[in-house]
């Protein structure tokens, strides 16, 4: 393989923190590689950097041997090089061939040659399978098809060099194995492939080469069929991880949350979840897996007291809880792990010491006859902090100088400090890198052996997969069956993801979108 | 890792207090730029600009007499931005606080002022409050923008209060419209003899400390920051975000009823049309340039209403139009809210030096 691309000694750094130090690598054409590190390890500012999002500090970037100068998107475009956002950059109002044109110059005329281009996209379309219309707008489009849209984009630019950043977070198991076919055949075609991710089973399926980035450096270059994921995790973090499945739970009790043909209304005012009903016993972990905007959001909000239910009810402890204040909710026992740290989960202005005590503040010992009592909330920070090993913070540090790991683990802190009989947990490692999902799901475990109740609601399966007792899927607001958790079968649950529809014809993901 | 950490805090107060102060320097310095000629040179103006506003005794006890109602005002709106609510309507509660306190101040009924002040002072929180309530309510449970609400309500208060002072309680005999003078019982008295500095600057004082303390000491205070900060997540932390929206505006409106009892009983002794010349919308200025901050509340009200003061005198002296303070305010309030953003540039600058080309 002939040296397509190289990066010699890129170094980018934001104030103090060195985002990249030093980062030289070589892909070959017609090769995957995978880029594979932690948050903040740096793979997507060295893409950036790549696709001129960023200028760099120092270093430079030659394609086919020749230093090539990359100031800006534009300059990575003529350089061949097309990137895929992780969040998808479409105009949903707009059609496919208003998006993929978007930002050309017409070659001819000062018409828009909409008839051409949109030929053109077809014949894309049609070669790689793609199942598109072009003249359909974003917005009917499913996530796995508006993913296509965006390659649609890099390729009717002519990338030979493709960035995925984390392209797999957004799509079903099913999707993913498409969505691996796809690359498969941009391999054969000679196209070189970077491939951001920080899941080891897809570098293992899908990629030639690994390059491993660990704090802004390469901790080294191996090719796929020399390693193992066990070595790779061990590269990535710099110590064992053990990311492996929970023991089914031993003792599973009486029943902590009933729910009984619930229903929520979206934020559209369209229902979002359709007459659910369902059980949740103390000792037992309750994972609930769906594709996003299926309804779980709204279930866990409702759950929680932060959405309104227009129907059905809910008890916890055999007390009624539909429809009451979280403040409520959190007496009975209730703990809530929400799916955005930053906007829900914590006041990001607020000391770590503050947003650990907030929910008691108004009682002793965190205030006295009306007044705070700062020395006792410190202490109290000060042994959860400890507890918890919430690194790099003082009880004093703001929330929000927190890295996203150590946010969760606030939250975490603060939730299960008061021993929750019911735990509802949304995306918990949503963002989290390894060592900090090993953390959220180990204390989850802990929680569930100590008798708590656990409802987790992922749109991770493998998250699902490694933790439940018991499965439920969810589709379009409603589940869609019961399934045993530990000895599940991903492809089955994928299946249930897509609403039973079978993946790859034609007719059947548009008529989905419809 | 330590030491770096307690170090910060210092200098970001240092720079909390430096940055205001030196973009309301620039501010006047670029404002009195306007009005020089070959009369007048910058230092001229500048020179009668701080004398007038406290070069002299009696000069700054005029300054503080128009501190008061900004003060009040302004704290009015920073309370209720600590909840994230922008009560613009303080000018509204600030008249009708007044008018209310006429109705006790006007009566013959109390024999001591040991019972008619504080009687007076609290019919004007009571309406400012129960005017603010209405704002607060449609915000917190019906959604409506306070920002409009409040401004709205402004012109109904303002038109109720003339209506008022042209008809039901206009003095008789009276050419203007206006109450009849306050009885004696309901005066705040002078401070300051012979000045119109009045008892009404001690309650300021008090206020201001009570407001903080409410604010940083107490779980109530703490409740309301948070709600400010992100409503979200307060309630997902079990605070009653809607209870707290509307008592923290029933608080600024009662602030702003209170700076309009006491600037009637302290200066006017009775309430004439056009009493206030529009103190609750200065005191918008006067919060946002504190950074809606409370206890810099205190200051900038304090450099409005030495401005206002200093207009006077600057007319007077080297004919300056009135007018020329707003620009002055105006320009102060742009460079601070601009100098904000310099400790971020010189960080910058000191970072491209430092690492280089």
């Amino acid at each position: 393989m002939a040296a397509l691309l190289e990066i010699r000694d890129l170094t980018k750094r934001f104030a103090q923190v060195l985002a990249n130090d030093r980062i030289s690598l070589t892909v070959g054409k017609g090769e995957i590689r995978a880029l594979l590190g932690e948050n903040g390890a740096g793979k997507s500012t060295l893409m950036s950097c790549l696709y001129g999002i960023y200028p760099m500090d120092a270093g430079e970037i030659l394609i086919e041997g020749i230093k090539a100068h990359i100031g800006n998107c534009d300059d990575a475009i003529r350089h061949g090089i097309g990137m895929v956002n992780q969040h998808f950059m479409l105009i949903n109002k707009l059609t496919v061939l208003e998006n993929v044109i978007l930002g050309l110059k017409e070659p001819r005329g000062p018409w828009v040659d909409y008839k051409g281009s949109g030929r053109r996209i077809k014949e894309l379309s049609d070669r790689y399978s793609f199942c598109i219309d072009p003249l359909s707008r974003i917005e009917d489009l499913p996530v796995g098809l508006q993913q296509r849209v965006e390659i649609l984009k890099i390729l009717y630019r002519q990338s030979n060099i493709m960035i995925f950043d984390e392209p797999t977070a957004v799509l079903t198991p099913n999707e993913v194995l498409e969505f691996f076919e796809i690359l498969r055949k941009f391999r054969d075609e000679g196209r070189t492939i970077l491939f951001i991710t920080h899941k080891l089973n897809e570098v293992m399926t899908i990629c030639d080469s690994v390059t491993v980035l660990r704090d802004g450096q390469v901790v080294g270059n191996v090719m796929v069929r020399e390693t193992s994921e066990p070595e790779l995790a061990r590269m990535m973090v710099g110590r064992e991880v053990f990311l492996k499945p929970a023991e089914p739970s031993r003792d599973i009790r009486d029943i902590v949350l009933k729910v009984e043909n619930l229903r929520v209304k979206g934020s559209i005012g369209v229902e979002a979840v359709r007459g659910i009903s369902f059980e949740l016993r103390s000792g037992e972990i309750l994972g609930i897996a769906g594709v996003d905007g299926n309804g779980q959001l709204e279930l866990g909000n409702a759950l929680t007291g932060l959405a309104e239910a227009s129907g059905g009810s809910i008890e916890v402890l055999g007390s009624s809880a539909t429809n009451k204040q979280p403040a409520e909710l959190y007496k009975l026992g209730l703990s809530h792990i929400p799916p955005d740290r930053q906007k829900t989960g914590l006041i990001m202005d607020y000391s770590v010491q503050d947003n650990l005590a907030i929910k008691e503040i108004g009682r002793f010992p965190y205030s006295r006859h009306g007044v705070i009592s700062r020395k006792r909330i410190r202490v109290h920070a000060q042994t959860l902090i400890r507890t918890f090993s919430i690194r790099g913070c003082a009880p004093e540090t703001r929330a929000k100088q927190l890295s996203g790991g150590n946010q969760q683990k606030v939250i975490l802190a603060r939730e299960f400090e008061q021993k929750p009989k019911l735990i509802i947990a949304v995306q918990p490692t949503r963002g989290l890198d390894i060592s900090a999902t090993e953390f959220v799901r180990e204390e989850l475990i802990k929680q569930r052996d100590a008798g708590a109740a656990v409802l987790l609601i992922s749109t991770e399966l493998d998250e699902v997969l490694a933790l439940s007792d018991r499965i439920e899927v969810m589709y379009e607001g409603t589940f869609t069956g019961s399934i045993r958790g530990h000895t599940a079968d991903p492809l089955e649950i994928g299946l249930q993801m897509a609403g039973r529809k079978k993946a790859g014809v034609c007719e059947e993901s548009v008529g989905a979108a419809k | 890792m330590k030491s770096a950490m307690t170090d910060r805090p210092d200098w970001r107060i240092l720079q909390k207090v430096i940055v205001p102060v030196a973009g309301v320097l620039i501010g006047m310095i670029v404002g009195s730029l306007v009005v020089i000629n070959k009369d007048r040179s910058l230092l001229m103006v500048l020179g009668r600009l701080f004398y007038n506003a406290a070069g002299t005794w009696s000069n700054l006890i005029s300054s503080l007499v128009y501190t008061i109602p900004l003060g009040f005002t302004g704290l009015a709106i920073a309370f209720s931005y600590s909840a994230g609510i922008f009560n613009i309507g303080a000018e509204g509660q600030l008249q009708l606080g007044a008018l209310m306190t006429a109705v006790v101040a006007t009566s013959t009924a109390f024999s001591s002022s040991f019972i008619q002040v504080p009687v007076a002072l609290i019919a004007g929180a009571v309406v400012g409050a129960l005017w603010a309530l209405i704002p607060g309510l449609l915000k917190a449970y019906k959604g409506f923008n306070e920002i409009v609400v409040t401004m709205l309500m402004n012109y109904i208060a303002i038109l109720l209060v003339n209506y008022f002072l042209e008809g039901p309680m206009k003095a008789p005999h009276s050419f203007y419209p206006q109450t009849r003078p306050f009885v004696k019982t309901s005066w705040l008295q002078d401070l300051v003899p012979n000045s119109d500095l009045h008892y009404g600057f001690f309650l300021l004082i008090a206020l201001f400390f009570i407001v903080w303390i409410v604010l940083f000491k107490t779980p109530l205070g703490f409740k309301i920051r948070a709600v400010g900060f992100n409503p979200e997540g307060a309630r997902y932390a079990g605070i009653k975000v809607k209870r707290i929206m509307v008592l923290s505006m029933v608080v600024s409106g009662a602030l702003a009823g209170l700076g309009g009892s006491v600037e009637v009983m302290g200066v006017y002794r009775r309430v004439a049309e056009g009493f206030s010349p529009g103190y609750g919308f200065d005191a918008i200025a006067v919060a946002l340039l504190a950074n809606l901050n409370p206890i810099g509340v205190f200051f900038s009200a304090f450099f409005f209403g030495a401005l206002r003061n200093a207009a006077s005198g600057l007319q007077v002296d080297l004919g300056v139009p009135i007018s020329f303070i707003h620009i002055v305010q105006a320009l102060a309030i742009l460079f601070v809210i601009a100098s904000r953003g310099l400790p971020r540039q010189f960080q910058n600058i000191k970072r491209r030096l430092r690492y280089g080309r």
